[in-house]
């Protein structure tokens, strides 16, 4: 996911620059604030951690492989903040060394994977909590919130990629986000595996006193509605022209007021995909919106059969 | 592994490598700006980019393989993304013009970061007023890459010389708890940094 120098215009960079550097800062911030020494080292540790753990590859069916990814396992583990800082640092260093996602998408790569990503899977991650306080919650929530985290990362690429005019949002939406509900599903598996062997390894590490408890200790308003505000932007700006009838309604609406259509499509929304129309296809988004939510009970549903199952035997006698 | 895996041709002498890291920097932004913002009308411009970059290579010294192979490695993902620009209308000139512009980037990368150290990049950034937190954490992330990849490299050694063979359910679960004890080492670790850092009198 990855978006290489090349695929995105000038506009979607610098917006999507201002959109990254406003999600980290705030992060950065909120680490300084924090001002426990300990962090430096621990994040610069972890985001190494991420780096060489997404060499690691896992092997899936037909011989292909996957690797993890890792941005919610650093949430639950360091907290959200640390997180984001964390995923930016190791893109960051793919970009400057491996030459892995573009310099000028940086701000791209970086508000998807290491912003949005992180955001929001670690919103799901805590709201499947809430549901499911049970110890095996812990698993179940970072499996969905991995889930959704890859999904929702490959849906805001697509945007980008749509509004420089790469690609047509029919042939894209499916395309990508079809692709990442299935690496999602091993980011959800690897994530909770790995968590269920930390509880394994070191039972105290998820619970109070531990660097994770950071984690738990508080998400005030503020941070709520900064995180929701970033996410409606990255919604507003990269999905809803394109998944609704907006363009249209925009039109019907410069029609009635008597403007050119056409003149307020071309400066405003350089609409790479306006006369763009395969017979058949133009329900595609809404089968991948379908598949998705599909996609979601379904991940939620297994894992939690599978972690209720493999959970430590550990867990039930220490929370009595 | 060798320490040098990322960036290995970075710390050669050449006046390339002597120039000074901001004005590098600088100007591979400016560069790149230039390949996305011109207008795919006339592939002049972009040969003459190629021919400076191509200058700026041999100059340096870096082996053109060593770069040519990188960029190679790195196409499957341009193609694979480009491979959806494929399928609109005129689908092949806006292909054409993806590839170009995204392979003349990457090298601009690589010339970048194999002609200047990682440490000098960094102290761009601070030159730029990043915030210290975050530069701090780069280099300490940096420093700590070749360590903790040997660490895994031994700790998946351990594992294959104790197990005869591999079967795909198992290996998922073995291959979290390699993950998982890598975690706890790089978390150890980073505490011991921290007492070292407080014991020289850090902060």
């Amino acid at each position: 996911m990855h978006i290489p120098d090349g695929f995105l215009d000038t506009k979607t960079i610098a917006v999507t620059s201002v959109l990254a550097a406003a999600g980290v800062s705030r992060a950065l911030r909120n680490v300084s604030r924090r001002s426990d020494p300990r962090q430096i080292p621990l994040m610069g540790l972890a985001a190494a951690f991420v780096f060489v753990a997404q060499m690691l590859n896992f092997p899936v069916l037909g011989g292909t492989s996957g690797h993890l990814l890792g941005g919610v396992l650093i949430a639950v583990l360091l907290g959200l903040d640390a997180a984001v800082v964390v995923m930016t640092i190791v893109l960051v260093v793919q970009c400057l060394l491996f030459a892995d996602g573009g310099l000028l998408a940086l701000g791209a790569n970086i508000f998807n994977m290491a912003v949005v990503a992180t955001v929001a899977g670690y919103t799901v991650y805590a709201g499947v909590r809430r549901v499911l306080p049970a110890a095996y919650g812990r698993f179940v929530g970072a499996a969905c919130g991995a889930w959704a985290s890859t999904v929702l990362a490959s849906v805001c690429c697509t945007g980008e990629l749509v509004w420089s005019g790469t690609v047509a949002w029919e042939l894209g939406i499916p395309a990508m986000s079809g692709i990442h509900m299935v690496i999602g599903a091993g980011e959800a598996v690897i994530t909770g595996l790995v968590l269920v062997a930390l509880t394994k390894l070191r039972p105290e590490l998820l619970d109070a006193g531990s660097p994770g408890s950071a984690a738990a200790a508080g998400t005030g308003w503020k941070d709520v509605l900064i995180h929701g505000s970033l996410l409606t932007i990255a919604l507003a700006l990269f999905v809803a022209p394109f998944a609704s009838g907006w363009p249209d309604g925009l039109e019907t609406v410069a029609a009635a007021l008597g403007f050119d259509a056409r003149a307020l499509s071309a400066p405003v929304l350089p609409a790479p995909v306006a006369d763009y129309r395969v017979p058949g296809i133009g329900s595609l988004p809404v089968a991948t919106a379908l598949a998705g939510v599909i996609g979601a009970v379904l991940v939620f549903g297994v894992s939690l059969a599978v972690f209720r199952a493999i959970q430590p035997k550990s867990l039930p006698r220490r929370q009595e | 592994m060798r320490g040098d895996f990322l960036d290995r041709y970075s710390s050669l002498r050449s006046p390339v490598h002597r120039a000074p890291a901001m004005l590098k920097t600088l100007s591979a932004l400016g560069v790149m700006l230039l390949i996305v913002a011109l207008p795919p009308t006339s592939p002049l411009p972009f040969a003459g980019i190629a021919l400076l970059l191509l200058a700026l290579l041999l100059a340096s010294r870096v082996p053109p393989l060593f770069i040519a192979k990188r960029i190679l490695l790195l196409e499957p993902f341009v193609i694979a993304v480009g491979a959806l620009a494929l399928l609109q209308s005129d689908g092949l000139v806006r292909f054409a013009w993806i590839a170009l512009r995204s392979t003349l980037s990457l090298a601009t990368v690589l010339l970048l970061s194999n002609t200047t150290p990682f440490a000098d990049l960094l102290a761009v950034l601070r030159r730029l007023r990043v915030p210290a937190v975050f530069v701090n954490t780069l280099a300490m992330m940096y420093r700590y890459i070749f360590i903790l990849s040997d660490e895994m490299l031994r700790t998946l050694r351990a594992r294959r010389s104790r197990t005869f063979a591999r079967r795909n359910a198992r290996s998922w679960t073995l291959l979290s708890s390699v993950l998982g004890q890598l975690f706890l080492r790089s978390a150890g670790r980073a505490e011991r940094i921290y007492q070292a850092m407080i014991a020289r009198g850090w902060q």
